[in-house]
């Protein structure tokens, strides 16, 4: 072992630490999830469970409010989804394209959303809610999940387009094609991935989503995140490490597949200020 | 005629823009739109094409007007400066879009896109994605793509002008002979002299939204329509002279003039229409003084201060220029120039 140290120099040694620390801090939370959600019964001083099995998993899966919020969760997700990209990427076009007075204050007022405490704004919209209705209303959690992503949605599509040339717009329309099939040919496809990924973001974003369900959808309304509380609240810890285990699985698919599709610097163009 | 722009105007909010602008090209022509950026010649260009919509003018194609038809219903295509190709498709899928529109079937856009990226040079690149291409090969396959719809008449929007100077060179070179064995008719914007000259049967030249003169390369270099081509295509001298009977007198010397002119006149003399001389004291040249030498490869840049005149520029031979040294009194002579009045030396 020493020779080794004696051979990799100073510098590697340093990152080797560096790195182990980081492991431990990032990986560390990860593995104890893992184990957890495996463990029937792990006392302390155990460094592992003394028995393992598929208890909890048995447990949580056969309760049905939980089922249940897996199917609202991701019927929820999807809705927000589909309903953000009808509203966000039109919008997002037009500040890719159109000139209009105070653009930029438009495109920045999307910051908004996000300037306040989440708490403060969605009591408000509740508010609002209530008047109008919508208080425990699948439309009411669909909205207020929507506004949490409307930045993203429209910021990163809005950069996607604007990386489409006009020259490359303008070849279509000379070889033949109609506005609509320039746009539905060349303009949407090579926006494509920036409309994949703040699409994912937003899907992930809703299924996460736990501070403003709980203002708006209970008692009806009981998403995963909501059902993580009790879960946390009335059993034992292992229940909840298999249910975050399920919680985070699309999660990380839905990660791996964006990062095939796209490159880190089509995300981060949708934060330039144009 | 094959193309006609008949006054065509339009201004922009800016206050620049066209006017009075008339064209007429015939089937088979190389014409180029020269001038210096801002001049208007791109505007004129994007108006044939139909990306804009002039305030006034006609423009007809093969006899037809096509004033407010859009772009893909004009019979016209359009090479840009760059970004021309879509990185999401292939090379094939480029050149066989505007094909499949037109619903040609798919055997015959196969042996169209080949035929055409023979043309071009770019045999077998039909599965490559465009940013696997060069500058040079990017805009080979857009010619290509407008190639093969065969347009009346082909625009070409500074295509060469984003790649190197020896590319530039040989993409100019591969331009004509496409256009030797297609006999397209083409529309070729450029700010480079030199492009235009070597490329054109005819040159357009602007300034300031208007046509300064439509000539073949040889007459816009020879006889220069106003004092602003004279200048601007190649290097020149000006000179003050005066008109009289006869031609323009510049101190001794008295030069036939093509045009009738009166009083002051700004003569504009080619470097290689100046002669320098050893015997300075003798009637027929203007006394000077050598100021600089500057060789230029097989041949030198000779600099003469003129008494009362200030400075010309005269190219000499190499043997010439051995004859030659700085500060030594000369004879010039000229033998050709071009006068125009005054005036218009203040308008420019």
């Amino acid at each position: 072992m020493l020779w080794y140290w004696k051979h990799v120099g100073p510098r590697r040694i340093v990152e080797f630490i560096l790195l182990t620390i980081f492991a431990i801090f990032f990986a560390g939370p990860l593995v104890n999830l893992l184990v957890l959600a495996f463990s029937e019964k792990w006392n302390y001083p155990n460094v592992l469970p003394q028995i393992w099995g598929f208890k909890w998993w048995e447990f949580v899966l056969a309760k049905d409010d939980i089922v249940s919020s897996i199917s609202l969760s991701f019927l929820i997700a999807t809705l927000v989804t589909l309903l953000s990209i009808v509203v966000c990427i039109p919008a997002a076009y037009a500040f890719a394209r159109l000139q209009f007075p105070l653009k930029r204050m438009f495109l920045f007022s999307f910051l908004l959303t996000h300037a306040f405490p989440k708490m403060g704004l969605y009591v408000s919209i509740a508010v609002l809610f209530y008047q109008i209705g919508l208080m425990n209303t699948l439309l009411g959690v669909v909205l207020i999940h929507m506004i949490n992503v409307l930045m993203f949605m429209t910021w990163i599509p809005t950069a996607a387009f604007r990386n489409v040339h006009r020259a490359q717009e303008e070849s279509a329309r000379d070889v033949g094609a109609s506005p609509f099939k320039v746009f539905r040919s060349i303009t949407l496809p090579m926006a494509m991935p920036g409309i994949v990924v703040a699409s994912i973001f937003t899907f992930l974003n809703s299924l996460d989503e736990a501070q403003g369900t709980f203002l708006v959808g209970i008692p009806d309304f009981k998403t995963m995140p909501i059902v993580m509380y009790s879960i946390i609240s009335d059993f034992p810890s292992s229940a909840g490490a298999v249910f975050s285990i399920i919680l985070t699985l699309p999660t990380i698919i839905l990660l791996v597949a964006a990062q095939r599709l796209v490159s880190a610097d089509v995300l981060a163009s949708g934060f330039q200020m144009k | 005629m094959q193309l006609s722009v008949r006054e065509l105007a339009k201004r922009y909010k800016t206050g620049d823009g066209v006017g009075g602008i008339n064209i007429e090209i015939e089937k088979g022509e190389l014409v180029t739109l020269l001038g210096p950026s801002g001049c208007g010649k791109t505007t004129v260009l994007r108006s044939i094409g139909g990306f804009l919509e002039p305030d006034s003018g006609d423009i007809l194609i093969e006899g037809k007007s096509v004033i407010g038809l859009p772009p893909e219903k004009r019979p016209t295509s359009m090479v840009f400066q760059s970004y021309n190709l879509w990185s999401h498709m292939s090379v094939y899928d480029n050149l066989a879009f505007g094909l499949k529109i037109r619903k040609m079937p798919k055997a015959e856009i196969r042996g169209a896109v080949a035929d055409a990226l023979k043309l071009v040079r770019l045999s077998g690149f039909e599965k490559k994605y465009p940013a696997e291409l060069s500058g040079g090969q990017q805009q080979r396959v857009a010619l290509a793509r407008s190639l093969l719809l065969n347009p009346a008449v082909l625009l070409l929007d500074e295509p060469f002008s984003a790649l190197d100077a020896k590319l530039r060179h040989e993409m100019r070179e591969e331009l004509r002979e496409i256009q030797t064995k297609t006999g397209l008719t083409m529309v070729f914007v450029t700010h480079d002299q030199e492009e235009a000259l070597s490329l054109s049967d005819r040159i357009i030249v602007m300034n300031h939204g208007r046509i300064e003169q439509i000539a073949q390369p040889h007459q816009i270099y020879d006889e220069p329509a106003s004092l602003y081509v004279a200048g601007f295509i190649g290097k020149m001298n000006f000179l003050e002279g005066v008109a009289e009977e006869g031609g323009i007198r510049i101190g001794s010397l008295v030069l036939p003039n093509g045009k009738e002119l009166r009083g002051r006149v700004t003569a504009a003399i080619r470097p290689e229409d100046v002669q320098l001389s050893a015997n300075h004291g003798t009637e027929g040249v203007l006394k000077g003084r050598v100021k600089q030498i500057m060789v230029l490869g097989h041949y030198a840049e000779v600099t003469v201060e003129l008494a009362g005149y200030g400075i010309i520029r005269a190219f000499q031979s190499k043997e010439a220029m051995q004859r030659l040294q700085a500060g030594q009194e000369v004879g010039v002579s000229i033998s050709k120039l071009t006068g125009f009045p005054v005036e218009e030396a203040k308008a420019n």
